[in-house]
């Protein structure tokens, strides 16, 4: 494989849009200058850090520090998430479990069917993958559990109140919040290659694969991706609808009247 | 039937709630048939003493499925028709959805589906307080015939003092969460 150069002066002149985008903003009055510049600052300061980050992952050829690296990327995700997800009870270690054990299974299971070769320069990229899907379809099923057991409350009591336990009453609601966080991910593979060309495809072809192996690469990518965004939010739902009721399948919060 | 009496407010509806143990008191003990209801299996202890609720909050699907719902949850099948019959509606409901009924019939699927569970119990959180004059008095006279027949006892919550005079065997009234009389 070829390997391909990107100068300094070559990234600045990349600068040119960004320009442009700044002068549709003036334009149009969209006031999104400020956010623009802010953008270029922190994609350029994150992205290099992370790079020589990861140069130094790669030239320490240690699983540990991959381990290491990939569990600074799930404590991140999880915060991020909880973000999102603010009105679920106890969301926090829910999410840390839902991205923890996406990104332990789905990359154990890719080591073990021998998919990868167990190398920092396969784990660390493919890990953040996983993490960052993992992430935001986690967010995505609390995000809808906490709405639907908010707006069903009352039906979810009146259901309790016929014998039903916690995860009757809620079966259809929990089924909803795992689709509306699968669907995203599975309709990107569905078409896939019609609509969008997918990051690594992109990146190995203009880095000078053949377009056959960066195919095959992204195939397995999107397929390990589809396993742990559905662990992720299974996870995620599961622990998460927990936190809205009590051991004698009561609501914490009582329905308003 | 036993009518607990008072205004929004006081702690009628709470009391229900605490009885089949939708919720706990933060202090003291509540009783069901002269036993914790805390040592008792929360699940049972609401087939046994079966709420229903203010405004009808029905589940997914149709009326007989409704009705069928609780006694499903411990692999009983039961007459939905008949049950459906007790509490004044006709059997050709079955196949209805309830979002599609009035509030008032509705409110008679709630009834049915309480029924259903053959409790010993049926608390009832002001169940016509959602309906018009003509639908309230025709739940007031089902309420009445089934207390008549000994089908279950009945603990209801209302705020009208007249709905109490015509329904109770007995009046407790509440107010700020204190039996007053």
């Amino acid at each position: 494989m070829t390997s391909i150069d990107v100068s300094l002066g070559e990234v600045a002149l990349a600068l040119v849009l960004v320009a442009l985008a700044a002068g549709v903003s003036l334009w149009r009055r969209a006031d999104l200058e400020r956010d623009l510049g802010l953008a270029v600052l922190r994609s350029f300061l994150q992205l290099t850090a992370v790079g020589y980050v990861i140069q130094a992952v790669f030239e320490s050829d240690s699983l540990w520090v991959v381990v290491g690296l990939l569990s600074a990327m799930v404590a991140l995700g999880t915060f991020t998430a909880r973000g999102r997800a603010r009105a679920v009870p106890g969301a926090l270690p829910a999410l840390g479990l839902a991205l923890g054990a996406a990104a332990a299974v789905t990359l154990g299971l890719v080591l073990a069917l021998g998919v990868f070769e167990p190398e920092p320069r396969y784990l660390v990229p493919v890990g953040g993958m996983v993490i960052g899907n993992a992430m935001t379809a986690a967010a995505v099923a609390l995000n809808r559990l906490a709405d639907e057991m908010s707006s069903r409350a009352r039906q979810i009591e009146a259901t309790l109140a016929l014998g039903a336990t916690s995860r009757q009453a809620t079966a259809g609601l929990v089924t909803r919040s795992l689709r509306s966080a699968m669907i995203p991910l599975v309709d990107q593979t569905k078409t896939t290659g019609l609509i969008t060309f997918p990051g690594i495809m992109v990146g190995m072809l203009l880095a000078g694969a053949e377009p056959i192996d960066a195919v095959r690469l992204q195939l397995v990518i999107l397929w390990i991706l589809l396993g742990a965004v559905a662990l992720a939010s299974l996870i995620a739902t599961s622990l998460g609808l927990r936190g809205f009721f009590t051991a004698a399948h009561q609501l914490r919060e009582p329905p308003n009247p | 039937m036993t009518v607990l009496l008072g205004a929004s407010g006081s702690g009628k509806s709470s009391l229900l709630r605490l009885l089949c143990r939708l919720a706990d008191p933060d202090e003291g003990v509540v009783r069901f048939r002269g036993t914790d209801v805390r040592e008792l299996d929360p699940l049972e202890l609401r087939r046994r003493a079966c709420l229903v609720p203010q405004l009808p909050a029905p589940i997914e699907g149709t009326v007989a499925e409704n009705v069928a719902y609780g006694p499903g949850l411990v692999g009983r099948t039961v007459d939905t028709a008949a049950f459906l019959e007790l509490a004044g509606l006709n059997g050709s409901f079955g196949d209805r959805r309830p979002e599609r009924l009035s509030v008032g019939e509705q409110q008679r699927v709630m009834l049915a589906r309480a029924l259903a569970l053959e409790p010993e119990t049926l608390l009832l959180d002001e169940p016509t307080a959602a309906l018009d004059e003509s639908s309230r008095g025709g739940v007031e006279r089902t309420l009445a015939q089934l207390a008549g027949e000994g089908r279950a006892s009945m603990l209801l919550v209302t705020h009208e003092r007249a709905q109490a005079d015509r329904l109770a065997d007995r009046v407790i009234t509440l107010a700020d969460g204190r039996i007053s009389g």
